[in-house]
């Protein structure tokens, strides 16, 4: 992996983050490696690393960091967060990470395609009658196949 | 005993297995789960990307529990932790009450706090108590030796849990499975996440994932892996053909609910309890029950 460039470094990055919910614990990271350590995305790749993430951001490295590929390989696990000896949320800062990615245009296809899905059909697998068909041939009570309340929970303009 | 029953989004429309063998055991219990039509996604799939609509969300599920007064029991462990994290949010002294209640009123719903969460495992063992389940057990599954997959989001963040399991030492589940006779066997990466929340960003990493898990349980000698959350079940049956493929490796390793290993024990038979629907046979393990 290459060298961290601190010349692109946002030096607001820091204060932005830590006024945020997810945010406001990292600046306790002490590099311990326990979060990377206990990672299960780390142990299959390397491209992923919750310790150099935390440090990016502390280092200010905003559009490095926001516009990564890693970032949405965090399983949101929990495993680093509850280990952490300083007590930094760890799974929480991801979060925020990626909704921070979000609100800047960036994020996986796939990502997308759930939210889309969700907001549009009020489930991420939206039932037709053909499901409601194989609900009932084993005596399941029928799903709705359409959800209104979304519409009133998310009007477009939040879109 | 009468809770709002939480399908989600993944156990309607991919693990009729996990709900049929369910609401066997809970009605052979007297636990009864209401149907509420009007229950939308819990919102975990989107906190990734959209953190507040996640919340919303949750609170207009919390919201229609409330109105029928009744706590809600869980199959996913996913929806499990995002209603328990939105329910505390907006307790009384939550950060987030007045904000989402505001988006609520486009609803005609506000939030009034007080609603519990509680996953259909901990319904057990915390209301029904182990007793009272054993005592529904004409089975006995001395000769089936399972692995134990907890899963992440049903113990964590522990925070939000009260402490009900160990996150680094859980317990819970291989206590309801132990009281069938099944002997629970220990694997190395027992606390090891499925993967599935990287599923829709890389695929192979996922898999990835989930093969050193299935690897491990299947090192150890089980016949069977037990978990209680319908992702982790994509992760493991719906996949494993995909992960075997991919990585050149055979499992044929059935994975099955809780509540199928409950229900086994209760008495019913493999169709009541939807083990003809999962994706790995588990013919092979019946007929070693001699069922």
């Amino acid at each position: 992996m290459d060298k961290i460039n601190l010349d692109q470094a946002d030096s607001n990055f820091r204060k932005e983050l830590a006024s945020q919910p997810g945010g406001e614990t990292i600046s306790a990271c002490f590099t311990c490696r326990t979060c990377t350590a206990s990672c299960p995305i780390t142990a299959v790749n390397d491209k992923f690393n919750p310790l150099r993430i935390i440090r990016m951001a502390l280092y200010g490295l905003k559009e490095e960091v926001l516009t990564s590929d890693f970032i949405w390989l965090c399983s949101s696990c929990y495993a680093c967060q509850e280990r952490c000896p300083q007590g930094v949320s760890i799974t929480e800062f991801m979060t925020l990470l990626k909704n921070l990615a979000v609100k800047e245009g960036n994020m996986p296809t796939g990502i997308r395609v759930q939210r889309d899905t969700i907001k549009g059909e009020g489930r991420i697998y939206p039932i037709d009658d053909f499901d409601n068909k194989k609900r009932a041939k084993v005596a399941l009570p029928p799903i709705p196949t359409s959800c209104n309340v979304v519409e009133k929970l998310f009007p477009p303009v939040r879109n | 005993m009468k809770y709002a029953f939480f399908l989600g989004c993944t156990i309607p429309a991919r693990s009729r297995n996990y709900e049929l063998s369910a609401r066997k055991v809970a009605d052979k219990l007297g636990i009864e789960l209401i149907d509420v039509e009007e229950f939308i996604c819990c919102g975990f799939p989107m906190k990734a990307s959209d953190y507040k609509s996640a919340e919303i969300m949750g609170a207009y599920n919390l919201c229609l529990a409330q109105e029928k007064d009744l706590d809600i029991c869980v199959l996913c462990s996913s929806c499990a932790s995002q209603l328990t994290e939105v329910a505390h949010s907006l307790s009384e002294d939550g950060p987030d009450r007045e904000q989402i209640n505001d988006e609520l009123s486009r609803a005609g719903l506000k939030y009034g706090g007080g609603v519990k969460v509680r996953h259909f495992a901990r319904v057990l063992l915390e209301d029904i108590g182990i007793e009272k389940v054993k005592e529904h057990f004409i089975k006995d599954l001395s000769d089936l030796k399972t692995a134990i997959h907890y899963g992440c989001h049903y113990l964590k963040p522990s925070e939000i849990y009260d402490g009900f399991d160990d996150v680094e030492n859980p317990k819970s589940i291989e206590t309801l499975v132990a009281l069938t006779g099944a002997r629970v066997i220990d694997y190395p990466g027992k606390k090891r996440c499925c993967g599935g929340p990287v599923l829709p960003v890389e695929e192979n990493v996922a898999l990835s994932v989930a093969k050193e898990k299935l690897d491990d349980i299947v090192d150890a000698g089980a016949d069977a892996m037990c978990l209680v959350c319908p992702f982790c079940s994509v992760m493991y049956d719906d996949n494993q053909k995909s992960i075997e493929s991919e990585f050149g490796t055979d499992y044929n390793l059935p994975v099955l609910y809780l509540t199928q290993i409950l229900g086994l024990a209760m008495g019913f038979d493999r169709k009541e309890l939807g083990l003809n629907i999962n994706v790995v046979k588990t013919k092979k393990i019946l007929s070693k029950l001699g069922l």
